[in-house]
């Protein structure tokens, strides 16, 4: 994958830029040292590395805006990052880079339960925004499986989802409001604690813009009364089409489960293998999760369980306590896991429509047969978000570029059926350039025009999302 | 002008020499513009139903009536609750799907589906220089590069004209259940409504009409729960389930047919009641309640500025009838703070350079 090349007049002013950085930040929040940077030189796509010319870590909107302002002045780009744990290389630097790290902004900032939201600097984690109101009942619902490390600025940039956005939706759907830094060092409001912001949804457009659009410091987030419970079922088929059948009638059949999970037999086997969760040796695993009282949880798994039975399931297992609840769900939230203890594995996140499954399925088996590598599938079977695990051996020269190759033909054969790139991980600097997969060269100069508004001069998080050929005019000139 | 494919509304567009009025319907009297009027009822018709997907694509003139009827005949729905303001706007035709789009309208249910942009998963358009552009598409799921589909969404047709819009939809639940509480002033109505949303029973609509007194919330969904759920919710809030009508809400029911002008606006629920005192304050005759107090319409003499009433909260205010004078005189939509008005000036000028696209509408 290539990079662009550095601009060495920045490098030659490192030294004015870290003076200029230290004069607005703390001591200790701005890292410039060759070695201390490479904290900071990959995100969770760790196959690609650079460390940044500098790194800082300010602890407020204004230091936010001071930074940005500077970075401004001096021509230099900036690359947002919340807690590098994205999947697409949204957070990787290059070598003529500020590093602009949120994790010193993690604190609440108000909880209000009549009015349902919470507001938070940005660098908190996912899950302890859930923590800070759960002793109330409530939650934050967008679930993402990195949610113990991943920060809240990180899903506004690539509008994360989760195993549970069947019901509550995505990060879009649950943020109220943002306060945001332009790359000017301007700071700006957006939305709030009310619904639909006045103008034109710039929120919207915010989130999952992958930090190109300006850095969001603090969020208004919506949070929810805990369901009273929760319980899962899990069904196996001999049949990744006939699994996929099953999932369909469910949605027919107007029940709206939390999470419909769907993983075929390489991740059962792995994930079996690495927790011995229990689960049975069959083609295809579903594991349904519904929420309510206990009647109404019967209710609605009686239904489930009814239609599951019309498609012949190997295996139908009601979880009967918390303790095999979450037994049920150990297996599918080690699943990445599991893989990585067999393999090195490249996550493609695939979104095509439901009805579009089985012919998928089989399209990614032919062409693992075609690379000669393996592949396990985990995914959101509810909303058709994909999870190809492409499995390599990153110590043989050649294996990478091979399962990147495989990467793109699985994601061109989303793109065919009707349905898109990527659902949840974002494009960063992975399918940077298959955009064109997807959309016309207008589509993506309409993109593109979107982002000469907010950041004129291309400074922020510049190398990503789009094909680097068609950015490569505004980000040198 | 009535383009009845892309390529003639992209034609129409760009080889236009003057500002254009996009017309869906025509039932929408928001605001006011000049220009040539473009219709886009040409453009009809529903693309793709997946039902075993919860997925529609329709094109954007086709009247909200005939989706609706294609998708209930499934037992599926739009979830947002389009509103139908046409006997409060004293308007009559078939509003059509883009017109939903364009104005973001969604109903009560809105604080727990969603708005129609929570619903939209995909739009073509055409831009103001005749352009033909996508943006996201048809599953449920898409980070794939900047979401314009929610920057469409209540654009009212001044960023480009939509030529096809993609759902997700929602089955229509087996049952569905309201509570209602009565004799309740408008800060303890709202409180009320609070503690209903904060209990675990999955409101999916909350509302107060100070004029009868009448506080209401609704559950959805299996028989058997919603039975459950409504009964909890009657003993927490001491009243009494009941079938209810929820489109008196939906379409500002007690407002139709009373004149004077009708203001909307959207504050956090704590708010609502405060609002609503500051606005009777400014001359308001009747407030209505939705959203849990988060949403307040006020009905006011004609030509009185209520906006003032927002000064210490956070919202926005949207003048939602009125007549042209009185538009002329008031600004329509919420004035944008500087910053803000920048960024949208800015997206304007990149989408429609020449500015022909519903001038006067948001501006």
């Amino acid at each position: 994958m290539e990079l662009p090349t550095p601009n060495a007049d920045i490098l030659a002013r490192k030294g004015a830029i870290v003076r200029r950085l230290q004069s607005v930040l703390p001591e200790g929040a701005v890292i410039a040292d060759e070695q201390e940077v490479k904290a900071y030189e990959c995100d969770a796509l760790s196959a690609y590395r650079c460390p940044p010319l500098v790194a800082v870590l300010p602890a407020s909107t204004e230091e936010v805006a001071a930074v940005l302002k500077i970075c401004h002045e001096e021509g230099v780009p900036v690359v947002p990052r919340g807690s590098g744990t994205s999947l697409a290389g949204g957070a990787l630097p290059t070598s003529d880079s500020v590093i602009l790290g949120v994790s010193r902004l993690n604190k609440v900032l108000e909880t209000n339960y009549d009015d349902r939201y919470i507001r938070v600097q940005s660098g908190r984690t996912n899950l302890s925004v859930t923590g800070a109101v759960e002793a109330m009942d409530f939650f934050y619902a967008p679930d993402p499986s990195s949610q113990l490390a991943c920060a809240i600025a990180g899903n506004i940039a690539m509008n994360s989802g989760g195993a549970h956005c069947l019901k509550y939706g995505v990060t879009t759907n649950n943020l109220l409001g943002v306060t945001m830094v332009t790359m000017e060092g301007e700071v700006i409001e957006i939305g709030g604690a009310y619904l639909d912001a006045a103008g034109y949804d710039l929120l919207g457009l915010i989130t999952g813009s992958e930090g190109q659009l300006g850095v969001v410091t603090e969020a208004t987030l919506r949070i929810l009364h805990k369901p009273e419970g929760a319980r899962p079922v899990l069904i196996g088929y001999d049949s990744n089409e006939v699994a996929g059948a099953c999932v369909s009638d469910i949605i027919k059949a107007g029940i709206l489960p939390v999470a419909i999970e769907f993983m075929d037999r390489p991740v059962i086997r792995a994930a079996e293998n690495f927790t011995r969760a229990g689960y049975p040796d069959v083609e295809a695993l579903l594991i349904i999760e519904v929420e309510g009282s206990e009647a109404e949880i019967t209710e609605q798994l009686e239904k489930i369980k009814a239609i599951a039975r019309r498609h012949n399931p190997v295996e139908l297992r009601e979880s009967r306590s918390a303790a095999e609840s979450a037994n049920i769900w150990k297996g599918r939230k080690a699943a990445f896991g599991a893989m990585g203890q067999i393999n090195d594995y490249m996550c493609l996140d695939g979104t095509i429509p439901v009805s579009q499954l089985p012919g998928v399925l089989k399209g990614i088996t032919e062409l693992s047969e075609k690379y000669g590598l393996g592949v396990g599938n985990v995914f959101h079977a509810g909303d058709g978000n994909m999870h190809p695990l492409i499995l390599y051996d990153a110590n043989k020269p050649g294996d990478l570029e091979l399962a990147e190759k495989m990467g793109a033909d699985i994601l061109t054969l989303c793109v065919e059926v009707g349905g898109c790139l990527t659902g949840e991980h974002g494009v960063g600097v992975e399918k940077r350039d298959l955009m064109g997969v997807q959309y016309t060269p207008a589509d993506i100069a309409a993109q593109m025009g979107v982002k000469d508004v907010f950041d004129p001069q291309w400074l922020l998080n510049p190398a990503k999302v789009f094909p680097l050929k068609d950015t490569e005019s505004r980000r040198s000139a | 002008m009535k383009p009845v494919d892309e390529k003639e509304l992209s034609a129409a567009i760009a080889d236009a020499s003057g500002p254009l009025a996009i017309v869906g319907g025509g039932t929408r009297k928001i605001g006011h513009r000049g220009g040539a009027p473009l219709y886009t009822g040409g453009l009809s018709g529903i693309t793709l139903y997946e039902p075993g997907a919860l997925t529609l694509v329709v094109r954007a003139g086709t009247p909200l009536q005939e989706v609706e009827s294609a998708l209930a005949a499934e037992n599926q729905r739009l979830p947002f609750e389009p509103v139908d303001l046409r006997p409060l706007q004293g308007t009559s035709g078939e509003p059509t799907i883009g017109g939903v789009v364009a104005t973001n309208a969604a109903g009560p249910r809105r604080i727990q589906a969603g708005a129609c942009r929570d619903s939209l998963i995909g739009v073509r358009l055409v831009d103001g220089q005749g352009h033909i552009l996508k943006n996201g598409g048809r599953v449920m799921k898409n980070v794939t590069g900047y979401d314009l589909v929610k920057l469409m969404a209540g654009s009212h047709g001044t960023l480009g004209v939509l030529s096809e819009v993609s759902f997700k939809l929602q089955p229509i639940p087996e049952a569905g259940a309201s509570v209602l509480v009565e004799g309740l002033e408008d800060s303890a109505a709202i409180a009320m409504l609070a503690r209903a949303l904060g209990s675990p029973f999955d409101v999916n609509a909350a509302a107060h009409i100070p004029a009868t007194g009448q506080t209401l919330v609704r559950v959805e969904g299996l028989e058997g729960s919603v039975k459950y759920r409504a009964g909890a919710l009657a003993s927490l809030l001491g009243g009494t389930v009941v079938d209810f009508d929820w489109t008196t809400i939906r379409d500002v029911r007690p407002f139709v047919g009373r004149t004077g002008d009708v203001w909307r606006f959207s504050v956090k629920p704590s708010d609502g009641p405060k609002l609503g005192a500051a606005l009777r304050a400014l001359g308001a005759s009747d407030i209505l309640y939705d959203w849990a107090g988060g949403l307040v319409w006020a009905l006011a003499g004609e030509g009185r500025d209520l906006r003032p009433a927002l000064s210490g909260f956070a919202g926005h205010g949207t003048l939602i009838r009125a007549s042209d004078a009185t538009k002329s005189a008031v600004p329509v939509f919420q004035p944008e703070p500087p910053a803000i008005a920048r960024l949208s000036a800015g997206l304007r000028a990149k989408f429609d350079p020449r500015g022909i696209l519903n001038t006067g509408m948001m501006a």
